[in-house]
């Protein structure tokens, strides 16, 4: 029957044949929407730039080489870009999520030992739904069914740290060079302060209970198997969910883009946050952490920092710290880990972001 | 019925706990409805998504927030078996 994520059982006395040629035609159908839809995404976003020159030249009849102009310019071609760039992939990566659950993750990780159990875990930290909220029940399940500590931290710190969101907008922003990089750093910390974690044997600073209580029999759920409609319907729902939440953020993010494109004179920030001074990686880690805000939040900062002259290393560092590193998920963490654990998570991960963070400062 | 609400005490667990009080409300059905926040008891009911909602003992629902409709119709299905 239909347990709310749509669970299908076959009516008694359907003919297989039958059924499955209504699954095929079904997928024709929905393949060929979507390949339509596809095209009119892509038709939409190739007349993004016309557009925008129209709105303002033609319609605001601004003077080109004006300051107000680039502004508007640039907000009217970024804004709709991005959203429409968030929009297609927080659908896809909705479509992926649907084939991992939390229990399915589990079931892949709990068979795996360490170093190549982290490198997984971080990778499907990425396209498992995460939510830090779950961060708690997330981490009893895996650790209780087997699931290596060191393991299961790599999943906790690339869930929150490698995200769509942040992903899309440093692509839309800054090029895929920015984007890469910010993925591939992000998943090599996930890995490595898992890894380290993991040899450093902090299992006794795990609250005691955790070990004693009972892991197998943990709810398979809603591990389902769904069909097509459903995962495009997890897919809008998504895209509904996150971009409904977000464009506010997106918006503003742009718009003090454009703010600093027009206004802000460059070289600003460079005296605080440029890659002269050894002190801001640390400092902007430092910073980040009390600060909480979710991926689309930071990055009207990021893009404000680095339109000013900031460093990218010090810039990365800060976002990373702010979206993986946040107090309100050590606090919910201490239900299960002992205050030792937490400092030697905070400080692991910590360290990665800063070395990433001089890294680029050197390199770029 | 007991309605246990299971969730570390986040914002959507607080959505949730919204929702089904007002489709017990709606429904006018007798429920105790009660929050679950110590994750030693969330984990006796074997979910490892909150917010989660557990009738009479068993996981309906978990990952998300349930709409009020959705509950509504869990507790009138439920109703209809024990009748």
């Amino acid at each position: 029957m239909n347990d709310g994520y749509g669970k299908h059982v076959v009516a008694a006395g359907e003919a297989p044949e039958a059924a499955g040629r209504h699954d095929r035609w079904m997928s024709f159908r929905i393949l060929g929407t979507g390949a339509i839809a596809l095209g009119l995404w892509w038709a939409a976003y190739r007349s993004l730039s016309p557009l925008a020159e129209w709105i303002t030249y033609t319609l605001l009849s601004l003077v080109p080489g004006s300051h107000l102009t680039s502004a508007v310019a640039f907000f009217t071609y970024e804004a709709p870009k991005v959203l429409m760039l968030l929009a297609l992939v927080v659908f896809g990566v909705g479509i992926v999520r649907s084939f991992f659950t939390p229990e399915r993750t589990r079931r892949i990780l709990a068979g795996n030992r360490e170093s190549a159990g982290n490198v997984l875990a971080a990778l499907l930290g990425v396209v498992t739904p995460f939510c830090s909220c779950s961060a708690v029940p997330l981490f009893l399940g895996f650790v209780t069914s087997g699931v290596p500590l060191g393991v299961t931290f790599s999943f906790l710190v690339s869930a929150p740290m490698v995200n769509e969101i942040a992903l899309v907008l440093l692509y839309g922003l800054f090029g895929w060079k920015i984007a890469a990089l910010y993925a591939g750093t992000g998943l090599a910390i996930a890995m490595v302060s898992g890894w380290v974690i993991g040899r450093l044997g902090m299992e006794k600073h795990v609250e005691e209970w955790v070990y004693e209580a009972p892991g197998e029999g943990v709810d398979e759920g809603t591990d389902s198997r769904l069909d097509w409609r459903e995962r495009i319907h997890y897919g809008w729902e998504a895209v509904r969910d996150i971009v409904g939440k977000v464009w506010p953020w997106v918006l503003a993010g742009i718009a003090v883009g454009a703010g600093i494109h027009g206004f802000v004179p460059e070289n600003f920030m460079t005296g605080i946050m440029g890659s002269g001074a050894w002190w801001a990686v640390p400092l902007a880690v430092l910073l980040g952490i009390p600060m909480y805000s979710n991926a689309a939040g930071i990055i009207p900062i990021v893009e404000a920092l680095l339109g000013k002259g900031a460093a990218l290393g010090t810039v990365l560092a800060f976002m990373m710290s702010v979206i993986a590193l946040s107090l309100p998920e050590m606090i919910i963490l201490r239900k299960v880990l002992k205050v030792r654990l937490i400092a030697v998570f905070i400080g692991v991960v910590g360290t990665g972001i800063l070395i990433v963070g001089y890294l680029f400062n050197a390199l770029l | 019925m007991k309605i246990a609400i299971l969730g570390t005490g986040c914002a959507k667990c607080q959505q949730t706990a919204n929702n089904v009080r007002q489709a017990v409300a709606e429904a006018g059905v007798d429920a105790t409805v009660y929050k679950v926040e110590d994750p030693r008891e969330i984990m006796k009911f074997h979910v490892m998504r909150t917010p989660a909602v557990a009738i009479d003992g068993t996981v309906r629902i978990s990952g998300r927030v349930p709409t009020v409709p959705e509950i509504a119709s869990l507790l009138s299905a439920d109703r209809g078996a024990s009748a």
